[in-house]
């Protein structure tokens, strides 16, 4: 068999294998492959804009899952609809990390790429994305372009790229589709997936099902076209490559649905009942509506896409002022806007769900990018003492339960919900437990019963601050809600006694929400040398950091807080148990050893902030802001680094 | 508002109920003696009871300024919310309730200044309802600064030596935003017109914008006195689908009959409105019952738990693997 293969561009032709990495096993000979046996490898699919580097890596996953494997896919997104072709900022792409068991994060580094063009590759590689001794299969026809631009840019990438130990195998992508299809632009993604689908030893059935899918709404001679250019590449590859991955499927045999953390979001939020969302577009939350958008109405709801995020909240409180609690769906500049109503929402103790999916900031920041920098704004955001609920989801299963808890407290306690999402979960698609929806999480109608003689609107218990709700249509309920200080019956308050005791009921629902809460489970010991404390959608990559360090002998724990506010019960006798407690957080903190930085300056990270002064334990934190989910492997450093272990990590 | 809604709301309540001045009236009114939304409050009252809409079904929201204390006076539902942003409250509550009858009321600084951008998208959404804009021309709660509608070179706090530029015209923006469907001017200080004004709107399906000329008794008192007292002052438009009030061209002679379906002559007579020199012009300057009106648009079939369980289902199993 000949293979075309290069190293570093020029280098002599080498064996085209695909790297085995440290923990797999011996290679094993298949029809003369060599076939790596893997519980994990991360691979991803890049190309320019529009070349459909996206639909390629999501059908993938999508089989893969179907197929039994672990998955958890990130998108790789450029800032632009459609920036210039071959350039690094332009990337665009899916990268997938597949296991042989269940997969709670993103992972390290990726393994093996499949590449339109040097540039996007490029952009990955400068990103510091790619392990150093990863497969790349990169399409060659830029190396004989007629451009000479082109072609010096093909020598400078491969003299830059040339500085790690990729082994590069160029693939003749253009070449192989113009068989097919007339421009080679439309086929390349289909093309890509069947090599990989070759190399992974993807389900041809399930693919071919899935392509089906995919072009539903076109024409059947799309679909067969795509399904030649699948067959293609896994032709391609059978002839060229001689090796193979096999990472097995999961044991588990539970029913599981697959989607990310948006569409579970969605999801929930019909789950749970709510029936009326309110937004303005903005990234990362944006995709949230789309989904709402088209099946919202079959339930029964309406999303209204309101003129701006200020009236995104009104409308979702008005709603709920008038029946079952609405909800506002935002990133953090349109939480910033709505401000204002969540205090009058807080005030006037009319349920509200709103989610915040976070991204980078402050400002416009880093739209497409994943950060953990709105904790503090979402709990003390809002001017005045406004005591309210703040949770977050774990993992793309929790987006969708988040939300049937967020609405039963919204009712429960009167109050606004935070729940604190962030584009890690909102565009990582993972498979999880299939939920399965109860009548019961749909709520009660709006009671439009008369409500009894002498009953107040704001009848607060003296213990637990909570009162019922009167809600309009209800006779003998009338009263108007208001921002201003309010006494029981809601009139405006002329007596400084009435603020401090309506101050009182509407703090004291928080504590009584907490005496509900168990504390947060620990992962690993009770008790050890340190404890790292998680919150969002960190904690795969955290638990994975605490396992393999755990497995060197390392006596480390960890702790995830679903509930921000009120915290759980617990924590500073859980802190106790532990020689040191750090948070690891994708929020932006001071180095202690930095200039000018001292123990009572060091700005640390949110939850850190939020948990000394809770607890007055001496939590410290390590956190970064590189707009990327965290990787296991640097959370391991870390570990490592504060139990003073030597040494580079295994 | 839905006429039909309206006479099968009525229906269901006139079986037991009937409702008097006094069930719409809540805690006494606190503005200043002489202050036009007393008068306001009341043709509101009167309104309710002649169209005996039952109190608990009917939402009063309102924003911040004198204007926003209105639902507090009411024996109604209100939602007394925050500066500027009455409106998305009360479409909040009309999309979800269609069933209640509800009612915003704004001041000129609250709907034209911080609330503009909501003003305006709320009279191109056409939600059923009625948006009174409380225009006394000055910002009272907070002592007399300028706001949209303060006339060129009146001073104020914010700008003693004069308002610096040319008032906003009300009439006019929201004449010239698509999909408005019901566009009219009255006057605190003649209960009779108010009364009716507000009562073409209420019956309007969509949303009925209706400006109130109101004076401040502390800072504008000034502002309408010739108008207050001199009729000639004044220029009726009537038409039997505006508002005719039954003996009031015998006080004011200036009457002119206006279809209000010619949105362009409106456009013009409310242009002209901006001008001291010409009488003020009362009536329904724009109406066209037609236009798409949001929240009908936007009903959907409600789903009882059971069904929503079952459709969730077949969702997610489109999502399994």
């Amino acid at each position: 068999m000949t293979t075309p293969t290069e190293t570093r561009g020029d280098a002599a032709p080498a064996k085209a294998t695909g790297r085995p990495r440290a923990d797999a096993q011996a290679g094993r000979e298949a029809d003369g492959k060599i076939v790596h046996r893997l519980d994990q490898h991360i691979v991803e699919i890049v190309s320019d804009s529009g070349e459909g580097a996206q639909t390629c890596g999501k059908i993938f996953g999508t089989v893969s899952a179907r197929m039994g494997n672990g998955v958890w896919t990130v998108e790789i997104i450029p800032a632009e609809i459609e920036p210039p072709a071959r350039s690094p900022a332009g990337a665009s792409g899916n990268r997938i990390r597949l296991g042989s068991r269940e997969v709670t994060n993103w992972g390290d580094y990726t393994n093996l790429v499949i590449a339109f063009n040097e540039q996007v590759l490029l952009a990955r590689h400068r990103a510091g994305a790619l392990a150093p001794d990863a497969t790349i299969l990169l399409e060659d026809m830029w190396k004989r372009h007629d451009d000479p631009d082109i072609l010096d840019q093909w020598s400078a990438a491969m003299e830059e790229l040339g500085s790690a130990d990729y082994r590069i195998i160029p693939v003749p992508m253009e070449k192989e589709c113009l068989e097919v299809v007339d421009d080679a632009r439309r086929g390349k993604n289909m093309f890509a997936l069947g090599v990989l689908s070759a190399i992974y030893g993807r389900d041809r059935e399930l693919l071919e099902g899935a392509i089906a899918r995919r072009f539903a709404k076109k024409d059947d001679e799309i679909t067969r076209r795509n399904v030649e250019l699948l067959d293609r590449g896994m032709r391609w590859a059978e002839g060229h490559l001689d090796f193979q991955i096999e990472v097995p499927p999961t044991s588990d045999a539970s029913a599981k649905v697959v989607m990310n953390g948006n569409q579970a979001i969605a999801l929930g939020a019909i789950a749970a009942g709510l029936e009326l969302a309110s937004m303005y577009p903005i990234t990362p939350a944006s995709s949230v509506s789309h989904y709402l958008a088209e099946i919202f109405q079959d339930y029964g709801g309406i999303l209204h896409q309101a003129e701006d995020e200020i009236a995104a909240a009104g409308v979702a409180i008005g709603a709920s002022f008038s029946g079952k609690t609405a909800f506002t769906i935002t990133s953090g500049p349109g939480m910033a806007l709505k401000t204002e109503f969540l205090g009058l929402a807080i005030m006037t103790e009319t349920p509200l769900v709103v989610v915040d999916v976070q991204r980078g900031g402050p400002s416009t920041g880093l739209p497409t990018r994943v950060e953990q920098s709105d904790l503090l704004a979402a709990l003390f955001g809002q001017p005045g003492d406004a005591p309210h609920v703040v949770l977050a989801p774990a993992t793309i299963e929790e987006c969708f339960h988040s939300m049937v808890l967020a609405r039963r407290i919204a009712e429960t306690f009167r109050t606004v919900v935070i729940v604190l999402s962030d584009a890690n979960l909102a565009t990582g698609v993972q498979p999880f437990p299939r939920p399965e929806p109860r009548a019961e999480w749909q709520g009660s109608p709006p009671d439009q019963g008369a409500v009894p003689d002498g009953a107040r609107p704001y009848e607060w218990d003296p213990r637990t601050g909570l009162s019922t709700r009167f809600i309009p249509g209800q006779e003998g309920g009338q009263f108007t809600a208001t921002g201003l200080a309010h006494d029981e019956e809601s009139h405006v308050a002329y007596d400084p006694q009435v603020n401090q005791r309506s101050s009182r009921a509407r703090s004291r629902k928080l504590a009584v929400l907490q005496s509900t809460l168990t504390p947060p489970p620990i992962y690993g010991e009770g008790s050890g040398d340190l404890l790292v404390v998680g919150w969002g959608s960190t904690k795969g990559a955290i638990e994975e950091a605490v396992e393999r360090a755990r497995a060197e002998g390392l006596s480390v724990s960890s702790t995830h807080l679903t509930f921000l506010s009120p915290l759980p019960p617990g924590l500073t006798e859980m802190f106790g148990r532990f020689g040191r407690v750090m948070t690891v957080e994708i929020n932006y903190s001071d180095e202690p050893d930095d200039p000018f930085i001292t123990p009572e300056n060091r700005r640390r990270g949110q939850l850190a902030w939020l948990l000394r002064a809770q607890t007055l334990v001496d939590v410290d934190c390590w956190t970064r802001v590189m707009a990327e989910p965290l990787r296991p492997g640097s959370i391991h450093e870390v570990i490592r680094d504060r139990l003073a272990v030597t040494g580079g990590v295994a | 508002m839905s006429t039909a809604t309206c006479s099968l709301l009525r229906m269901s309540v006139e079986e037991d109920r009937s409702f008097e001045l006094d069930d719409y009236a809540g805690p006494v009114a606190r503005w200043c003696p002489g202050c036009g939304d007393h008068s306001v409050l009341a043709a509101s009252q009167r309104l309710l009871r002649e169209e005996q809409l039952a109190p608990e079904k009917t939402v009063f929201v309102s924003g911040i300024g004198c204007s926003g204390r209105f639902p507090h006076h009411l024996g109604t539902y209100g939602f007394h919310g925050i500066h500027g942003r009455a409106l998305p409250l009360a479409t909040g509550v009309k999309l979800h309730r269609p069933d209640l009858n509800v009612f915003a009321v704004m001041g000129d600084g609250d709907c034209a200044s911080i609330g503009a951008g909501h003003w305006v998208h709320a009279v191109r959404y056409n939600t059923d309802m009625v948006a009174l804009m409380l225009d006394n021309h000055i910002y009272g709660l907070t002592k007399k600064q300028t706001s949209p509608t303060t006339p060129q070179g009146y001073r104020t706090n914010t700008q003693p030596h004069g308002s610096f530029l040319p008032s906003l015209n009300p009439l006019t923006a929201t004449l010239g935003i698509t999909n408005a469907s019901f566009v009219a001017q009255t006057a605190e200080w003649i209960p009779q017109h108010l009364q009716a004004t507000l009562r073409a709107a209420y019956r309007h399906r969509g949303f009925a914008f209706v400006r109130v000329l109101q004076r401040c008794p502390h800072y504008t008192l000034s502002m309408f006195i010739d108008a207050v007292r001199d009729p000639d002052k004044i220029e009726l438009l009537v038409h039997e689908d505006g508002v005719q009030v039954d003996g009031l061209e015998k006080i004011y002679e200036h009457v002119r009959p206006h279809d209000p379906s010619d949105l362009d002559f409106a456009r013009r007579l409310a242009e002209e409105d901006s001008d001291p020199e010409h009488p003020i012009r009362l009536g329904v300057f724009f109406r066209d019952p037609s236009r798409a009106v949001y929240d009908v648009i936007r009903r959907v079939p409600s789903r009882s738990a059971g069904e929503k369980v079952e459709l969730l289902n077949r969702e997610l199993d489109r999502h399994a693997i």
